[in-house]
């Protein structure tokens, strides 16, 4: 069992716990950031002591990143990109409380999985983290665009145009391989535009701007009334969502593994199949509870398998596992598939953590649910004031730079007027987000097609390429067909109106 | 436990002060940055975090030195920042590695070069090794060289980028083997590197000796060669490539050290040199360098402007050829 249950390691997990939720709901600070912030801590501890509060740390700020998103529309990283779609309008209807009990029992049932399937099938996971070659982390990044259909429900044009524009953005800066310089048009963006900052402008900004404009005309006298949920009516909704909760686990786990992919779309991919998949698939995105499940549930449930190849190869799958491997090797700890064998305790005792990390996170959660709940009270005009100088902090905090507080400020203006004409910010952020990764594998894949056999054969063919294409076209066809279907049963009121 | 709180304590008290910006003779007064222009996690960001834990020291620097990570391109994002919007006060220290960042301004489209820095202190070296999948048919380089004479250019093997200590590695022996080659950078560094020589997704590799050693542990890869003149303390039966018949140097040698933007007072400059090798030699330091496998060899000022100036002939003539 490792020994989680000493006092003092007992306390450092529960310090793990309850700090990392509180990092991962400061927006700016992601994860990665957040562990990365806490190795100097573990200089001074036992190898396992240290892991301890790294792998609480670790599982917990990936679920406090639902707080900002949910109460405050700010995804705290990429994976909490899809939480803001129906939380946050969950929380705007007073069912903020609802909204984050949902999302941390979502988020436990996915965290608990993920981690169990680490301790009983890792030499599986670790062949199928290997599988994904250039060609596949290529196809996967374009299958992750096409979720854009199901990000907009208002109009599938305008949702694939701004993703058009995520993908315009992700090529300021040097490129990845090349080293060439593209629109550099200020030393702001002299290194690309960084996700984080990005994030956070387009998110907040133009909801700060509406804030500020309604504080004048209406006076703020608009109050939300929170309503109060009961945990148990929120156990009993999560278990009866059964279909978004396997959806979100099982996408979270398999998506999850992939490395330098699967963290940042889990929750998106979970999102669009769960909606995909439901019968209510029109309430998406008006606060169904579906949504927040399927998403928290992914992205926890990433967890786990994401540390697969780090844990068995000694290859970090993602930045936060390149750190944790940081954590390792400071105490002599080299990861491997031996290091079951050679370092029992440590390994299962950071196992161990990330499990009862996960229930720790999961009830501190529930409890602070409600009192979270209630910053819907809060005055318009002094919750704009408080998201944007988290905004500004935040974006700061990435890189100490004012660069990115300006990159975020600009996006977040321009993402207002947009708004207005009916785009939205989450396809936008996808492409910014998969853009980098689609380019790289090409180029890649390209390179080693070259000297090998010709680009067609290289991407198009092989088990797992034709799959993802399949996977590619059917989702492009379902949103195209459900485009049409809901225009023929609009088309008439809007010539109405 | 109730020295890091101390610690933590002591620097919050001290960002409270101001700091008088000229004088020098008290500096350093607040604590110090250093930028680091790969990623957290990386091998230059781990060691980095190392190197320095003991700058809070009465006996250091006596201020602790933060680190502050600004990946992107290989680097290129990072020391375009650092030589072009850094304070030349001390203050703000960078993280240097070489060849990467002379190969980088040799072939252009940077903002600095040699001049725009100035060394404090060198305290890692790190070869390129040759590494194939623990599967592989290839023995040795003779067997890699054979392979890419049957097959002109369509030997795949990675490495962490363009114009970096792998690519320069790369090069050398495409000139000594007198063979073509299909060099794949990768855009995740020498983790992506490696992920692909284990995946089977090319034929090698080129990477860090540190990590390579790592996943030599693990059982995953056969390392073939190492690019330096010597062979390594964490791999004595590893042969060099001269041992192999390839007239190779070290020109691909990963140096990280310490460095500040040029215009930096000197007698800062001079402080700096005098202290930071000190603390390279901290055993506590060594300890944890040891344990994470990562190969130490510290150098002073002089020795590391000697360094820069041999890199910067050696790769002019290198990459004058592309």
């Amino acid at each position: 069992m490792g020994d989680v249950f000493t006092p003092f390691n007992f306390m450092l997990l529960l310090i793990g716990t309850i700090g990392g939720l509180i990092l991962g709901a400061t927006p700016g600070l992601s994860p990665t950031m957040a562990v990365a912030l806490l190795i100097p801590f573990t200089f001074r501890l036992e190898a396992a002591q240290g892991l301890i509060l790294l792998g609480a740390a670790y599982t917990s700020t990936v679920a406090g990143g639902a707080v900002s998103a949910i109460l405050l529309k700010i995804p705290g990283a990429p994976a909490n990109i899809a939480t803001t779609l129906d939380g946050h309008t969950m929380a705007q209807k007073g069912q903020g409380a609802k909204a984050l009990q949902l999302s941390f029992l979502a988020s436990a049932v996915g965290g608990v999985f993920g981690v169990l399937l680490l301790i009983f099938l890792t030499p599986v996971l670790a062949k199928w983290a290997l599988a994904f070659g250039p060609s596949h982390l290529f196809w996967l990044a374009i299958l992750g665009v096409t979720v854009i259909g199901s990000l907009d429900s208002s109009s599938l044009v305008k949702g694939l145009l701004s993703g058009c524009i995520g993908l315009w953005l992700a090529t300021i800066g040097f490129d990845d391989i090349m080293g060439a310089q593209r629109f550099i048009f200020h030393p702001a963006v002299g290194g690309g535009i960084n996700v984080i900052p990005a994030l956070i402008g387009l998110f907040a900004i133009p909801q700060v701007i509406t804030m500020f404009a309604k504080g004048r005309s209406s006076s703020g006298a608009e109050v939300i009334v929170v309503q109060k949920s009961p945990i148990k009516a929120a156990i009993q909704e999560v278990f009866s969502r059964k279909r978004a909760l396997a959806i979100g686990t099982a996408v979270g786990s398999v998506i999850g593994l992939i490395p330098g992919v699967g963290g940042q779309i889990a929750g998106l991919v979970a999102y669009d199949q769960s909606k995909k998949f439901s019968p209510e698939s029109e309430k998406f995105g008006t606060g169904h509870s579906e949504g927040v499940i399927a998403a928290e549930a992914a992205n926890n449930a990433m967890v786990g398998p994401s540390l697969v190849p780090l844990l068995t190869l000694s290859i970090p799958g993602s930045p936060t596992a390149a750190v944790l491997l940081g954590g390792l090797l400071i105490h002599g700890i080299f990861p491997g598939s031996d290091l079951f064998d050679n370092h029992p305790d440590v390994a299962w005792t950071f196992i161990n953590s990330m499990l009862i990390g996960q229930i720790l996170m999961c009830i501190f959660g529930l409890y602070v649910a409600g009192l979270a709940a209630s910053v819907a009270r809060v005055p318009h005009s002094v919750m704009a004031a408080v998201v944007l100088g988290l905004a500004v902090f935040g974006s700061y905090s990435v890189q100490n730079s004012m660069g990115d507080v300006y990159v975020m400020a600009s996006l977040g203006v321009g993402m207002y007027f947009l708004e207005r004409f009916g785009f939205s910010a989450a396809p936008l952020v996808l492409g910014l987000i998969l853009g980098p990764i689609a380019e790289a594998n090409f180029i890649q894949g390209s390179m080693i097609a070259n000297a090998t056999s010709s680009v067609g054969s290289y991407f198009f063919t092989g088990p797992l390429n034709l799959t993802l294409i399949i996977i590619v076209v059917a989702s492009i066809a379902y949103s195209a067909w459900m485009e049409v279907r809901n225009r023929r049963y609009t088309s008439k009121e809007e010539i109405m109106q | 436990m109730k020295t890091w709180i101390a610690g933590a304590a002591m620097a919050l008290m001290t960002l409270g002060t101001t700091a008088s910006a000229d004088g020098h003779g008290d500096f350093p007064e607040r604590p110090i940055m250093m930028m680091v222009s790969y990623g957290a996690g990386g091998a230059t960001d781990f060691q980095a975090r190392i190197v320095t834990m003991t700058a809070g020291n009465e006996d250091a620097l006596g201020m602790p030195v933060a680190i502050i990570n600004k990946p992107g391109a290989g680097g290129r994002v990072g020391w375009n920042w650092f030589s072009s919007q850094a304070e030349s006060d001390g203050y703000t220290l960078g993280a240097y590695n070489v060849p990467h960042f002379i190969a980088q301004s040799i072939e252009g489209g940077v903002d600095y070069s040699t001049d725009s820095f100035e060394p404090i202190a060198n305290w890692g070296a790190d070869p390129a090794v040759f590494v194939v999948a623990a599967d592989s048919d290839f023995n040795s380089m003779a067997d890699v060289v054979d392979y890419a004479k049957a097959n002109p250019g369509g030997l795949t093997f990675s490495g962490a980028g363009l114009f970096v200590g792998h690519h320069i590695a790369a090069l050398q022996l495409e000139k000594a083997a007198g063979v073509k080659l299909a060099y794949i950078p990768s855009n995740k560094g020498g983790a992506g590197a490696m992920k692909s020589v284990i995946a089977g997704e090319v034929l090698g590799g080129v990477n860090n000796l540190s990590d390579a050693f790592r996943a030599r542990e693990a059982g995953n890869v056969k390392i073939l060669g190492v690019f330096d003149l010597e062979r390594n303390a964490f791999m004595e039966d590893v042969p060099t490539m001269q041992e192999q018949g390839f007239d190779i140097d070290n020109a691909s040698v990963n140096f990280r050290g310490v460095m500040v933007p040029a215009g930096t007072p000197q007698g800062v400059i001079d402080h700096l040199a005098a202290v930071v090798p000190t603390m390279f030699e901290n055993s506590r330091v060594q300890g944890k360098m040891s344990a994470g496998g990562s190969p130490m060899h510290v150098m002073n000022r002089e020795e590391v402007l000697e360094m820069w100036a041999a890199r910067q002939t050696t790769l002019e003539e290198l990459l004058a050829g592309l």
